[in-house]
Protein backbone atom coordinates (compact mmCIF):
# COMPACT_ATOMS: atom_id res chain seq x y z
CA UNK A 1 0.00 0.00 0.00
CA UNK A 2 2.22 2.42 1.01
CA UNK A 3 4.54 1.41 -2.23
CA UNK A 4 2.07 4.15 -3.85
CA UNK A 5 4.83 6.33 -2.62
CA UNK A 6 7.99 4.04 -2.69
CA UNK A 7 7.71 3.77 -6.57
CA UNK A 8 7.17 6.92 -7.98
CA UNK A 9 9.95 8.28 -6.08
CA UNK A 10 11.91 8.07 -9.29
CA UNK A 11 9.49 9.93 -11.54
CA UNK A 12 9.48 12.72 -8.52
CA UNK A 13 13.00 12.41 -8.65
CA UNK A 14 13.67 13.09 -12.33
CA UNK A 15 10.76 16.17 -12.37
CA UNK A 16 12.29 18.01 -9.29
CA UNK A 17 15.07 18.04 -10.83
CA UNK A 18 14.79 19.30 -14.28
CA UNK A 19 12.13 21.75 -12.26
CA UNK A 20 14.92 23.03 -10.50
CA UNK A 21 17.21 23.17 -13.24
CA UNK A 22 14.60 25.21 -15.31
CA UNK A 23 13.78 27.58 -12.36
CA UNK A 24 17.64 28.25 -11.81
CA UNK A 25 18.20 28.92 -15.74
CA UNK A 26 14.96 31.07 -16.23
CA UNK A 27 15.79 32.98 -12.96
CA UNK A 28 19.66 33.41 -14.07
CA UNK A 29 18.62 34.59 -17.57
CA UNK A 30 16.19 37.85 -16.17
CA UNK A 31 18.33 38.24 -13.08
CA UNK A 32 21.41 38.49 -15.48
CA UNK A 33 19.90 41.38 -16.87
CA UNK A 34 19.39 43.23 -13.81
CA UNK A 35 22.78 42.03 -12.54
CA UNK A 36 21.44 40.10 -9.90
CA UNK A 37 22.13 36.69 -10.52
CA UNK A 38 23.08 36.57 -6.41
CA UNK A 39 19.07 35.61 -6.09
CA UNK A 40 19.15 32.70 -8.04
CA UNK A 41 19.10 30.79 -5.18
CA UNK A 42 16.64 32.75 -3.25
CA UNK A 43 14.35 32.40 -6.46
CA UNK A 44 14.74 28.50 -6.79
CA UNK A 45 14.58 27.85 -3.18
CA UNK A 46 11.70 30.14 -2.42
CA UNK A 47 9.47 28.96 -5.38
CA UNK A 48 10.13 25.06 -4.68
CA UNK A 49 9.16 24.69 -1.06
CA UNK A 50 6.53 27.10 -1.65
CA UNK A 51 4.48 26.39 -5.11
CA UNK A 52 6.52 24.25 -7.40
CA UNK A 53 6.84 21.69 -4.75
CA UNK A 54 3.90 20.92 -3.58
CA UNK A 55 1.92 21.59 -6.75
CA UNK A 56 4.20 19.18 -9.01
CA UNK A 57 4.61 16.54 -6.81
CA UNK A 58 0.64 16.67 -6.88
CA UNK A 59 0.50 16.72 -10.34
CA UNK A 60 2.98 13.65 -10.52
CA UNK A 61 0.73 11.78 -7.70
CA UNK A 62 -2.39 12.48 -8.80
CA UNK A 63 -1.73 10.86 -12.11
CA UNK A 64 -0.11 7.81 -11.06
CA UNK A 65 -1.70 7.22 -7.98
CA UNK A 66 -4.83 8.65 -7.93
CA UNK A 67 -5.81 7.36 -10.98
CA UNK A 68 -4.32 4.15 -9.96
CA UNK A 69 -6.25 3.51 -6.86
CA UNK A 70 -10.12 4.71 -8.57
CA UNK A 71 -9.08 2.16 -11.37
CA UNK A 72 -8.55 -0.08 -8.38
CA UNK A 73 -11.40 0.27 -6.27
CA UNK A 74 -13.85 1.34 -9.78
CA UNK A 75 -12.81 -2.87 -10.91
CA UNK A 76 -13.53 -4.01 -7.06
CA UNK A 77 -16.72 -2.27 -7.55
CA UNK A 78 -17.89 -3.68 -10.58
CA UNK A 79 -17.00 -7.51 -10.14
CA UNK A 80 -18.74 -7.33 -7.19
CA UNK A 81 -15.34 -7.69 -4.90
CA UNK A 82 -17.28 -3.89 -2.68
CA UNK A 83 -20.60 -6.21 -2.44
CA UNK A 84 -19.05 -9.21 -1.22
CA UNK A 85 -17.13 -7.44 1.39
CA UNK A 86 -19.90 -5.79 2.30
CA UNK A 87 -21.68 -9.01 2.86
CA UNK A 88 -19.30 -10.19 5.02
CA UNK A 89 -19.77 -7.61 7.22
CA UNK A 90 -16.91 -5.84 6.46
CA UNK A 91 -17.16 -2.11 6.34
CA UNK A 92 -15.46 -1.28 2.13
CA UNK A 93 -14.55 2.14 3.64
CA UNK A 94 -12.79 0.63 6.75
CA UNK A 95 -11.19 -2.36 4.79
CA UNK A 96 -10.06 -0.46 1.51
CA UNK A 97 -10.22 3.39 2.12
CA UNK A 98 -8.47 4.36 5.02
CA UNK A 99 -5.18 2.25 4.48
CA UNK A 100 -4.87 3.76 1.35
CA UNK A 101 -5.92 7.33 2.74
CA UNK A 102 -3.02 6.93 5.36
CA UNK A 103 -0.63 5.93 2.88
CA UNK A 104 -1.44 8.54 0.50
CA UNK A 105 -1.31 11.51 3.61
CA UNK A 106 1.98 10.45 4.51
CA UNK A 107 3.68 9.62 1.37
CA UNK A 108 2.80 13.24 -0.51
CA UNK A 109 4.24 14.99 1.97
CA UNK A 110 7.55 12.55 2.11
CA UNK A 111 7.46 12.52 -1.61
CA UNK A 112 7.17 16.56 -2.00
CA UNK A 113 9.71 16.85 0.92
CA UNK A 114 12.03 14.53 -1.62
CA UNK A 115 11.26 16.27 -3.99
CA UNK A 116 12.42 19.83 -2.71
CA UNK A 117 15.99 18.75 -1.63
CA UNK A 118 16.29 17.38 -5.58
CA UNK A 119 14.83 20.44 -7.29
CA UNK A 120 17.55 22.77 -5.33
CA UNK A 121 19.83 20.29 -6.36
CA UNK A 122 19.08 21.10 -9.64
CA UNK A 123 19.21 24.83 -8.84
CA UNK A 124 22.85 23.93 -7.57
CA UNK A 125 23.65 22.45 -10.54
CA UNK A 126 23.07 25.45 -12.77
CA UNK A 127 24.90 27.96 -10.21
CA UNK A 128 28.13 26.01 -10.01
CA UNK A 129 28.06 24.68 -13.75
CA UNK A 130 27.20 27.91 -15.37
CA UNK A 131 27.29 30.46 -13.53
CA UNK A 132 29.72 31.84 -10.73
CA UNK A 133 28.73 30.20 -7.77
CA UNK A 134 30.85 28.10 -5.38
CA UNK A 135 28.73 24.86 -3.56
CA UNK A 136 29.10 26.92 0.06
CA UNK A 137 27.87 30.04 -1.59
CA UNK A 138 24.73 28.41 -2.99
CA UNK A 139 23.87 26.56 -0.01
CA UNK A 140 24.21 29.64 2.29
CA UNK A 141 21.91 31.58 -0.20
CA UNK A 142 19.73 29.42 -0.56
CA UNK A 143 18.97 29.15 3.08
CA UNK A 144 19.31 32.58 3.98
CA UNK A 145 16.17 33.14 1.43
CA UNK A 146 14.16 30.89 2.49
CA UNK A 147 12.44 30.32 6.32
CA UNK A 148 11.31 27.87 8.18
CA UNK A 149 7.39 28.99 6.83
CA UNK A 150 8.19 28.03 3.74
CA UNK A 151 8.98 24.97 4.09
CA UNK A 152 6.35 24.23 6.59
CA UNK A 153 3.21 26.22 4.33
CA UNK A 154 4.71 24.04 1.24
CA UNK A 155 3.82 20.79 3.72
CA UNK A 156 0.67 22.03 4.80
CA UNK A 157 -0.67 22.25 1.20
CA UNK A 158 0.88 19.22 0.40
CA UNK A 159 -1.12 17.24 2.99
CA UNK A 160 -4.52 19.69 2.27
CA UNK A 161 -3.28 17.83 -1.63
CA UNK A 162 -2.97 14.76 -0.20
CA UNK A 163 -6.69 14.92 1.21
CA UNK A 164 -7.96 16.09 -1.73
CA UNK A 165 -6.20 13.57 -4.39
CA UNK A 166 -7.56 10.58 -2.00
CA UNK A 167 -10.82 11.66 -1.23
CA UNK A 168 -11.68 12.09 -5.04
CA UNK A 169 -10.12 8.84 -6.10
CA UNK A 170 -11.47 6.68 -3.54
CA UNK A 171 -15.20 8.76 -3.82
CA UNK A 172 -15.26 8.33 -8.22
CA UNK A 173 -13.74 4.20 -7.79
CA UNK A 174 -16.37 3.13 -5.13
CA UNK A 175 -19.26 5.20 -7.14
CA UNK A 176 -18.58 3.25 -10.44
CA UNK A 177 -21.56 2.19 -13.05
CA UNK A 178 -21.38 0.23 -15.74
CA UNK A 179 -18.78 -2.21 -15.96
CA UNK A 180 -15.41 -1.82 -17.90
CA UNK A 181 -16.60 1.79 -19.42
CA UNK A 182 -17.88 3.37 -15.76
CA UNK A 183 -14.13 2.07 -14.42
CA UNK A 184 -12.61 4.38 -17.57
CA UNK A 185 -15.14 7.17 -17.18
CA UNK A 186 -14.44 7.14 -13.52
CA UNK A 187 -10.81 7.46 -13.66
CA UNK A 188 -10.69 10.33 -15.84
CA UNK A 189 -13.01 12.07 -13.64
CA UNK A 190 -10.63 11.24 -10.69
CA UNK A 191 -7.91 12.72 -12.54
CA UNK A 192 -9.41 15.79 -13.88
CA UNK A 193 -10.83 16.76 -11.08
CA UNK A 194 -8.60 16.55 -8.47
CA UNK A 195 -5.97 18.48 -10.68
CA UNK A 196 -8.76 20.95 -10.80
CA UNK A 197 -9.36 20.56 -7.26
CA UNK A 198 -6.02 21.21 -6.31
CA UNK A 199 -4.77 23.80 -8.37
CA UNK A 200 -7.69 25.99 -6.81
CA UNK A 201 -6.99 25.00 -3.67
CA UNK A 202 -2.96 26.21 -3.84
CA UNK A 203 -4.00 29.48 -5.11
CA UNK A 204 -6.76 29.70 -2.39
CA UNK A 205 -3.94 28.50 0.47
CA UNK A 206 -1.32 31.05 -1.28
CA UNK A 207 -3.47 33.92 -0.83
CA UNK A 208 -4.06 32.81 2.67
CA UNK A 209 -0.60 31.83 3.77
CA UNK A 210 1.45 35.02 2.27
CA UNK A 211 -0.72 37.37 1.23
CA UNK A 212 -3.01 37.57 4.81
CA UNK A 213 -5.83 37.32 2.99
CA UNK B 1 -31.88 -19.07 17.91
CA UNK B 2 -35.21 -20.07 16.38
CA UNK B 3 -36.54 -23.49 16.59
CA UNK B 4 -37.45 -25.09 13.74
CA UNK B 5 -41.05 -24.24 13.29
CA UNK B 6 -39.98 -20.27 13.34
CA UNK B 7 -38.85 -19.26 9.66
CA UNK B 8 -35.49 -17.54 9.14
CA UNK B 9 -36.06 -15.56 6.52
CA UNK B 10 -39.94 -13.81 6.32
CA UNK B 11 -40.57 -11.85 3.15
CA UNK B 12 -43.92 -9.77 3.76
CA UNK B 13 -45.47 -8.19 1.02
CA UNK B 14 -41.71 -6.92 -0.71
CA UNK B 15 -42.10 -4.35 -3.58
CA UNK B 16 -39.31 -2.78 -6.06
CA UNK B 17 -39.94 -0.01 -8.43
CA UNK B 18 -37.89 1.71 -10.28
CA UNK B 19 -39.41 4.01 -11.80
CA UNK B 20 -42.55 3.22 -12.59
CA UNK B 21 -41.76 -0.86 -13.27
CA UNK B 22 -41.92 -3.03 -10.25
CA UNK B 23 -38.95 -5.48 -10.83
CA UNK B 24 -40.61 -7.37 -7.63
CA UNK B 25 -43.97 -7.16 -7.22
CA UNK B 26 -46.04 -7.96 -3.95
CA UNK B 27 -44.17 -11.28 -3.27
CA UNK B 28 -44.54 -13.32 0.37
CA UNK B 29 -42.67 -16.16 1.41
CA UNK B 30 -41.06 -17.87 4.17
CA UNK B 31 -38.06 -19.96 4.64
CA UNK B 32 -37.87 -22.22 7.76
CA UNK B 33 -34.71 -23.74 9.18
CA UNK B 34 -32.97 -26.75 7.31
CA UNK B 35 -34.72 -25.88 3.99
CA UNK B 36 -33.38 -25.24 1.14
CA UNK B 37 -35.16 -23.34 -0.95
CA UNK B 38 -34.23 -22.64 -4.64
CA UNK B 39 -35.62 -19.96 -6.40
CA UNK B 40 -35.76 -19.93 -10.98
CA UNK B 41 -37.08 -17.98 -13.19
CA UNK B 42 -35.85 -16.62 -16.10
CA UNK B 43 -32.91 -13.54 -16.64
CA UNK B 44 -34.38 -10.09 -16.03
CA UNK B 45 -37.69 -11.65 -13.64
CA UNK B 46 -35.92 -10.51 -10.18
CA UNK B 47 -34.50 -13.01 -8.95
CA UNK B 48 -31.46 -10.98 -8.50
CA UNK B 49 -33.17 -8.02 -6.93
CA UNK B 50 -34.96 -10.11 -4.47
CA UNK B 51 -31.70 -12.09 -3.10
CA UNK B 52 -30.15 -8.41 -2.91
CA UNK B 53 -32.80 -7.54 -0.55
CA UNK B 54 -32.81 -10.64 1.47
CA UNK B 55 -29.01 -9.98 1.80
CA UNK B 56 -29.96 -6.25 2.22
CA UNK B 57 -27.80 -4.66 0.34
CA UNK B 58 -31.06 -3.18 -1.59
CA UNK B 59 -33.74 -0.90 0.03
CA UNK B 60 -37.27 -2.10 -1.16
CA UNK B 61 -39.75 0.30 -2.01
CA UNK B 62 -42.75 -1.40 0.46
CA UNK B 63 -42.63 -4.05 2.59
CA UNK B 64 -40.35 -6.04 4.53
CA UNK B 65 -37.16 -9.03 4.70
CA UNK B 66 -36.95 -10.36 8.14
CA UNK B 67 -33.95 -12.85 8.48
CA UNK B 68 -33.43 -14.38 11.63
CA UNK B 69 -36.59 -12.40 13.39
CA UNK B 70 -35.23 -8.71 12.22
CA UNK B 71 -36.61 -6.96 9.31
CA UNK B 72 -32.97 -5.90 7.91
CA UNK B 73 -35.16 -3.36 5.81
CA UNK B 74 -34.95 -0.94 8.07
CA UNK B 75 -31.64 -1.37 9.75
CA UNK B 76 -28.37 0.60 9.35
CA UNK B 77 -24.93 -0.74 8.54
CA UNK B 78 -23.92 -1.86 11.85
CA UNK B 79 -26.99 -3.90 12.48
CA UNK B 80 -26.98 -5.28 9.16
CA UNK B 81 -23.17 -5.96 9.75
CA UNK B 82 -24.39 -8.41 12.79
CA UNK B 83 -26.46 -10.19 10.80
CA UNK B 84 -24.43 -11.03 7.83
CA UNK B 85 -21.88 -12.37 10.35
CA UNK B 86 -24.34 -15.34 10.58
CA UNK B 87 -25.08 -16.14 7.05
CA UNK B 88 -23.11 -16.49 4.22
CA UNK B 89 -23.84 -15.50 0.53
CA UNK B 90 -22.27 -17.19 -2.95
CA UNK B 91 -21.90 -14.51 -5.69
CA UNK B 92 -22.25 -15.72 -9.14
CA UNK B 93 -19.18 -14.85 -9.76
CA UNK B 94 -17.64 -15.73 -6.73
CA UNK B 95 -16.38 -12.21 -6.13
CA UNK B 96 -12.95 -12.89 -5.02
CA UNK B 97 -10.85 -10.16 -3.96
CA UNK B 98 -8.36 -10.19 -6.94
CA UNK B 99 -5.28 -8.84 -4.67
CA UNK B 100 -5.43 -11.52 -2.03
CA UNK B 101 -4.53 -15.22 -2.56
CA UNK B 102 -7.29 -18.04 -2.71
CA UNK B 103 -6.43 -18.37 1.10
CA UNK B 104 -6.52 -15.12 2.57
CA UNK B 105 -10.15 -14.92 0.47
CA UNK B 106 -11.14 -17.57 2.66
CA UNK B 107 -9.31 -16.60 5.60
CA UNK B 108 -10.50 -13.37 5.29
CA UNK B 109 -14.09 -13.45 7.62
CA UNK B 110 -12.12 -15.52 9.90
CA UNK B 111 -9.52 -12.77 10.74
CA UNK B 112 -12.26 -10.13 10.56
CA UNK B 113 -14.97 -11.71 12.87
CA UNK B 114 -13.26 -14.14 15.26
CA UNK B 115 -10.40 -13.97 17.57
CA UNK B 116 -8.86 -17.37 16.38
CA UNK B 117 -4.83 -17.45 16.26
CA UNK B 118 -3.06 -17.18 12.70
CA UNK B 119 -2.59 -21.78 12.78
CA UNK B 120 -6.02 -21.80 13.68
CA UNK B 121 -7.48 -20.13 11.12
CA UNK B 122 -4.73 -22.05 8.13
CA UNK B 123 -6.58 -24.78 9.89
CA UNK B 124 -10.23 -23.42 8.63
CA UNK B 125 -8.95 -22.37 5.45
CA UNK B 126 -7.72 -25.87 4.71
CA UNK B 127 -10.71 -27.37 5.75
CA UNK B 128 -12.54 -25.49 4.05
CA UNK B 129 -10.70 -25.94 0.88
CA UNK B 130 -10.98 -29.14 0.81
CA UNK B 131 -14.44 -29.22 0.98
CA UNK B 132 -15.07 -27.49 -2.32
CA UNK B 133 -12.30 -30.04 -3.85
CA UNK B 134 -9.55 -27.62 -3.86
CA UNK B 135 -6.57 -28.68 -1.24
CA UNK B 136 -3.14 -27.03 -1.68
CA UNK B 137 -4.66 -23.80 -3.86
CA UNK B 138 -4.14 -21.33 -1.32
CA UNK B 139 -1.25 -19.33 -2.64
CA UNK B 140 -2.42 -19.06 -5.73
CA UNK B 141 -4.12 -15.80 -6.47
CA UNK B 142 -7.80 -15.65 -8.31
CA UNK B 143 -6.44 -14.60 -11.56
CA UNK B 144 -4.12 -18.00 -12.15
CA UNK B 145 -7.59 -20.28 -11.52
CA UNK B 146 -10.85 -20.96 -13.84
CA UNK B 147 -13.90 -19.46 -13.23
CA UNK B 148 -15.56 -22.51 -11.37
CA UNK B 149 -12.89 -22.58 -8.77
CA UNK B 150 -13.34 -19.63 -8.46
CA UNK B 151 -16.73 -20.08 -7.60
CA UNK B 152 -15.99 -22.82 -5.29
CA UNK B 153 -13.43 -20.72 -3.36
CA UNK B 154 -15.91 -18.42 -3.28
CA UNK B 155 -18.07 -21.16 -1.85
CA UNK B 156 -15.68 -21.74 0.69
CA UNK B 157 -15.18 -18.21 2.19
CA UNK B 158 -19.17 -17.87 2.27
CA UNK B 159 -18.77 -21.00 4.18
CA UNK B 160 -15.69 -20.09 6.73
CA UNK B 161 -17.95 -18.73 9.36
CA UNK B 162 -20.09 -22.33 9.47
CA UNK B 163 -22.74 -20.10 8.89
CA UNK B 164 -26.61 -21.01 9.86
CA UNK B 165 -27.71 -19.46 6.85
CA UNK B 166 -26.46 -19.80 3.21
CA UNK B 167 -27.33 -17.53 0.01
CA UNK B 168 -25.59 -18.99 -3.49
CA UNK B 169 -26.60 -16.60 -6.66
CA UNK B 170 -26.34 -19.46 -10.12
CA UNK B 171 -23.86 -21.88 -7.69
CA UNK B 172 -23.74 -24.43 -10.11
CA UNK B 173 -23.19 -22.33 -13.97
CA UNK B 174 -19.68 -22.82 -15.29
CA UNK B 175 -19.45 -25.42 -13.37
CA UNK B 176 -18.97 -28.86 -15.21
CA UNK B 177 -21.27 -31.90 -14.12
CA UNK B 178 -19.27 -33.96 -12.35
CA UNK B 179 -18.26 -30.37 -9.75
CA UNK B 180 -21.80 -29.52 -9.87
CA UNK B 181 -22.81 -32.78 -8.31
CA UNK B 182 -19.86 -32.02 -5.28
CA UNK B 183 -21.75 -28.91 -4.57
CA UNK B 184 -25.03 -30.07 -4.66
CA UNK B 185 -23.69 -33.16 -2.81
CA UNK B 186 -20.85 -30.28 -0.40
CA UNK B 187 -25.29 -28.62 0.29
CA UNK B 188 -27.00 -31.11 1.15
CA UNK B 189 -24.72 -32.48 3.51
CA UNK B 190 -24.76 -29.27 5.11
CA UNK B 191 -28.53 -28.62 5.09
CA UNK B 192 -29.29 -32.12 6.53
CA UNK B 193 -26.37 -32.77 8.90
CA UNK B 194 -25.49 -29.18 10.45
CA UNK B 195 -29.19 -27.84 9.66
CA UNK B 196 -28.23 -25.35 7.93
CA UNK B 197 -30.46 -23.28 5.53
CA UNK B 198 -29.50 -22.31 2.18
CA UNK B 199 -31.61 -20.28 -0.56
CA UNK B 200 -30.71 -20.58 -3.96
CA UNK B 201 -31.01 -18.88 -7.39
CA UNK B 202 -30.36 -21.03 -9.80
CA UNK B 203 -30.85 -22.19 -13.78
CA UNK B 204 -29.78 -25.36 -13.13
CA UNK B 205 -33.14 -27.54 -13.34
CA UNK B 206 -30.91 -30.78 -12.46
CA UNK B 207 -28.79 -29.46 -9.62
CA UNK B 208 -32.59 -27.47 -8.61
CA UNK B 209 -34.31 -30.62 -8.43
CA UNK B 210 -31.19 -32.58 -6.53
CA UNK B 211 -30.50 -29.82 -4.21
CA UNK B 212 -34.49 -28.51 -3.36
CA UNK B 213 -36.55 -28.84 -0.54
CA UNK B 214 -39.21 -26.46 -1.71
CA UNK B 215 -38.87 -23.87 -5.09
CA UNK B 216 -40.52 -20.93 -5.96
CA UNK B 217 -40.55 -19.60 -9.84
CA UNK B 218 -40.64 -16.06 -10.54
CA UNK B 219 -42.22 -14.51 -13.61
CA UNK B 220 -42.57 -10.73 -13.82
CA UNK B 221 -41.34 -9.97 -10.12
CA UNK B 222 -44.13 -12.22 -8.82
CA UNK B 223 -44.58 -15.68 -7.63
CA UNK B 224 -45.68 -17.79 -10.41
CA UNK B 225 -45.62 -21.49 -8.88
CA UNK B 226 -44.16 -22.26 -5.36
CA UNK B 227 -44.49 -25.98 -3.76
CA UNK B 228 -42.13 -29.23 -3.06
CA UNK B 229 -39.68 -30.18 -6.35
CA UNK B 230 -42.67 -32.86 -6.79
CA UNK B 231 -45.42 -29.97 -6.87
CA UNK B 232 -43.56 -28.28 -9.66
CA UNK B 233 -42.71 -30.89 -11.51
CA UNK B 234 -46.05 -32.07 -11.59
CA UNK B 235 -47.41 -28.61 -11.82
CA UNK B 236 -50.39 -28.12 -14.40
CA UNK B 237 -48.76 -24.47 -15.00
CA UNK B 238 -47.84 -24.43 -18.63
CA UNK B 239 -45.07 -21.57 -17.29
CA UNK B 240 -43.70 -23.56 -15.07
CA UNK B 241 -43.39 -26.92 -17.15
CA UNK B 242 -42.27 -24.62 -20.02
CA UNK B 243 -39.21 -23.55 -17.52
CA UNK B 244 -38.07 -27.04 -16.12
CA UNK B 245 -38.18 -28.58 -19.53
CA UNK B 246 -36.29 -25.89 -21.16
CA UNK B 247 -38.47 -25.23 -24.30
CA UNK B 248 -38.09 -22.66 -26.42
CA UNK B 249 -42.06 -22.33 -27.26
CA UNK B 250 -44.23 -21.96 -24.35
CA UNK B 251 -46.31 -19.03 -22.74
CA UNK B 252 -43.18 -17.16 -21.45
CA UNK B 253 -42.56 -14.53 -23.47
CA UNK B 254 -39.10 -14.33 -24.99
CA UNK B 255 -38.24 -10.69 -25.22
CA UNK B 256 -38.31 -7.81 -22.69
CA UNK B 257 -40.08 -5.13 -23.65
CA UNK B 258 -36.94 -1.78 -24.14
CA UNK B 259 -37.23 0.13 -21.58
CA UNK B 260 -37.06 -3.52 -19.12
CA UNK B 261 -34.01 -3.83 -21.65
CA UNK B 262 -32.50 -0.76 -21.00
CA UNK B 263 -33.15 -0.75 -17.36
CA UNK B 264 -30.72 -4.11 -17.09
CA UNK B 265 -28.35 -2.99 -19.48
CA UNK B 266 -28.16 0.46 -18.13
CA UNK B 267 -27.64 1.88 -21.56
CA UNK B 268 -29.55 5.05 -23.07
CA UNK B 269 -32.74 4.76 -25.12
CA UNK B 270 -32.93 4.07 -28.56
CA UNK B 271 -35.70 4.14 -30.79
CA UNK B 272 -36.21 -0.04 -30.98
CA UNK B 273 -36.55 -0.63 -35.02
CA UNK B 274 -39.17 -3.43 -35.54
CA UNK B 275 -42.02 -3.59 -32.87
CA UNK B 276 -43.24 -6.96 -33.59
CA UNK B 277 -39.80 -8.72 -32.99
CA UNK B 278 -37.83 -7.22 -30.33
CA UNK B 279 -35.65 -9.97 -29.13
CA UNK B 280 -33.66 -10.01 -26.09
CA UNK B 281 -29.57 -9.49 -27.10
CA UNK B 282 -27.06 -7.81 -25.43
CA UNK B 283 -26.08 -4.50 -26.85
CA UNK B 284 -22.79 -4.78 -28.78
Amino acid sequence: MVFIGVRAAPMVALTAFSVGVTLAMQAAHSLQQLGAEIYVPDLVMVTLLREMGPVLIAVIVIGRSGSAVAAELGTMKVSEEIEALEVMAINPVQYLVVPRFLAMLVMLPALTIMGNYIGVFGGWAVCTLALDFNTAGYVLRALQSADTWDLYSGMIKSAVFAWIVITIACNAGLHVEGGAEGVGQATTASVVQALLAMLVTNAVLTGIFFFGA
Amino acid sequence: MSSNGEPIIEVVDLVRKFGDRAVIDDISFNVHRGETLVIMGGSGCGKSTLLRHMIGSMKPTSGSVKIFGEDVTTMDEREIGRVRRRFGMLFQSGALLASLTVGENVALPLFQHTDKSANEIEQVVRQKLEMVGLTGFENLKPAEISGGMKKRVGLARALALDPELLFSDEPTSGLDPIMTAVVDQLTLKLTHGSHMTAVVVSHDMTSAFRIATRMIMLGHGSIVAQGTPEEIRTSINPEVQQFINGEADGPIPLNLSQDEHEHHQHVKPRPFVNARFRFHHKTP
